[in-house]
C-alpha cells in the first residue's frame, strides 16, 4: 500500500515535470528573442532533471515491488506509458500558444512548485526531501523569471495586456486542478510522506493576487474547474505530444546513443 | 602511520583532478566541488558526486569520466552513486577554480547568494568583466549557454561574458 503510494505519487510529479518540459521545449528556437528562448529551454531543462529524478525513483520503486516482472526504468516509464497512464494535470498539456500564454503557465505553475517543494523538503520521504531540496533552488530562479514576464506584459502595451488578460481567460479554468488531491496523493499524505495539495492553495493565491495586480491583470473569480488529468482523463493534446515523443523508442524499441 | 586505504583513497583524488567539466574543461570536478565522497575498497573505488542542475546534461559524461580514469589507472571497479542532498551550492567551488574560470573568461560565482531568492526586479549583482576587471557591467540575461550560467555584458570594453551564476 504505502510502496504503491509512493509510486503513484512520484509518477505524478514525474509526468507534471516531464510533459511541461516538453510543452517549453517547443520554443527552442522560436523564442522572441534569444536571451528569452535561452531562459525558457533553460527552464525545459531543469524541469526535464526534476522529472528525471522523480522517474528514477519510481523506477526503483516498481522494480523493488516486483522483483519478478521485467525490470522498468526512467526511460521506459517515460517512452513506454500511455496516455492514460499519464498523470500530468491538464495545465501542461495544453498547447503553447503565444509567448504571453506560454508565460503565464510557467508563472502559474512555477508559484505552485515554489511552495510544493518548500514543503517536501521536510519529507519523511528522504528521496522525495533530497529532490525538492535540489529542485528549489531552480524554481527560485523559474519563479522571478515568470512574475517578471507576466508583470512587464500585463503592465506593458496595450496589445501585450490584452494577450495577457486573454491568457487568463483561456488558462484560469485549469488552475484548479492541482490543488485537488487524487487519491493517490491522499493516500501519499495519509501515509506520510506526501503534500496536502489544498494546503497551498491560498499561499498560491495570494502570490497571483501580488504578481496580478502589479500586472494590472484582473484575478478571475474563483469558478468551475476543470480536472481529469491525474487520474488519466487527459485532453486530446496529450496524444499528440506522446506521439513525437515517444516515436523513436516506439518504433525502434531499445534503440539507444 | 598512513594506512595502504588511505593512501589509495588520496591517490583516487589525485586522479579525480584530471577529470574535467565536458561544458567548462578549465574546471576539474574537484575545483567544481562535485564530488562528495570517495571510498576505496581493495581495488574497488566508490564515488559519489552530485548535480549542480537537475538537468545538467554533463553528469551522464562526467560519471563515464569518472569511471575511465579509475580503470585505466589499475582500478577494477568503480561505482559512482549520484546524490542530492545536501544541494550543490557555489559555495563549495574551490578558489583555484573561481580563478581559473576568470582566466577562461567566465565571471565566477560572487560568495554571497545575493540573487537566489523571488524579488523581483533586483539590482544586478555586481559583476567583474573578466576581461578587463571592471565592475561596471550589466546583466543582459539571468539564463546563459548552460544551466549554471547567466550572460552580462562590460559596459567598458563591451565584451560581453558568462557568468556562473550563484546557486
Amino acid at each position: 500500500m504505502s510502496s504503491q503510494a509512493l509510486i503513484n505519487y512520484s509518477l505524478y510529479l514525474a509526468d507534471n515535470t516531464l510533459i511541461l518540459a516538453q510543452r517549453n521545449a517547443e520554443w527552442c528556437g522560436h523564442g522572441p528573442i534569444l536571451e528569452q528562448d535561452i531562459a525558457l529551454t533553460n527552464i525545459s531543462l531543469d524541469l526535464l532533471g526534476q522529472s528525471r529524478s522523480f522517474y528514477q525513483y519510481a523506477a526503483t520503486l516498481i522494480n523493488e515491488a516486483n522483483p519478478s516482472a521485467t525490470p522498468v526504468s526512467e526511460d521506459s516509464l517515460a517512452f513506454r506509458r500511455d496516455v492514460y497512464d499519464f498523470k500530468n494535470i491538464l495545465i501542461t498539456e495544453l498547447p503553447n500558444g503565444d509567448w504571453g500564454n506560454t508565460i503565464l503557465r510557467q508563472f502559474f505553475f512555477s508559484a505552485y512548485q515554489f511552495l510544493l517543494y518548500q514543503q517536501m523538503k521536510q519529507s519523511s520521504d528522504a528521496t522525495l526531501a533530497a529532490i525538492a531540496e535540489k529542485s528549489l533552488k531552480e524554481v527560485t530562479y523559474h519563479l522571478r523569471w515568470s512574475s517578471e514576464w507576466v508583470i512587464r506584459l500585463g503592465d506593458g502595451t496595450e496589445e501585450s495586456h490584452d494577450r495577457m488578460t486573454s491568457a487568463v481567460e483561456n488558462l484560469w479554468s485549469f488552475t484548479g486542478e492541482v490543488f485537488e488531491a487524487a487519491p493517490f496523493e491522499k493516500d501519499a499524505v495519509e501515509a506520510g510522506f506526501g503534500i496536502d495539495p489544498a494546503s497551498l492553495k491560498s499561499a498560491w493565491l495570494e502570490k497571483v493576487t501580488e504578481i496580478f495586480t502589479e500586472a494590472t491583470l484582473a484575478v478571475p473569480p474563483s469558478g468551475w474547474m476543470q480536472t481529469g488529468g491525474k487520474t488519466g482523463k487527459h485532453s486530446e493534446y496529450l496524444g499528440f505530444i506522446l506521439a513525437e515523443m515517444q516515436f523513436l523508442q516506439r518504433a525502434y524499441p531499445d534503440a539507444s546513443w | 602511520m598512513a594506512s595502504v586505504t588511505d593512501i589509495s583513497t588520496a591517490h583516487v583524488w589525485d586522479l579525480l583532478e584530471a577529470v574535467t567539466d565536458p561544458e567548462v574543461p578549465v574546471l576539474s570536478i574537484l575545483d567544481l566541488g562535485i564530488v562528495r565522497d570517495v571510498k576505496v575498497e581493495n581495488n574497488h573505488a566508490h564515488i559519489v558526486i552530485t548535480p549542480t542542475y537537475s538537468g545538467c546534461p554533463a553528469m551522464d559524461v562526467i560519471s563515464m569520466s569518472i569511471r575511465m580514469q579509475l580503470l585505466s589507472n589499475g582500478f577494477k571497479e568503480v561505482s559512482i552513486t549520484q546524490v542530492l542532498s545536501p544541494a550543490w551550492t557555489t559555495d563549495w567551488m574551490t578558489e583555484a577554480g573561481k580563478e581559473k574560470l576568470r582566466a577562461y573568461g567566465i565571471a565566477p560565482p560572487n560568495p554571497t547568494q545575493q540573487v537566489c531568492n523571488t524579488k523581483l526586479f533586483a539590482d544586478d549583482e555586481a559583476v567583474q568583466c573578466p576581461h578587463c576587471n571592471s565592475w561596471n557591467t550589466r546583466r543582459l540575461s539571468e539564463f546563459g549557454s548552460t544551466a549554471c550560467k547567466s550572460l552580462f555584458q562590460c559596459n567598458d570594453c563591451h565584451e560581453p561574458f558568462d557568468y556562473f551564476k550563484c546557486h
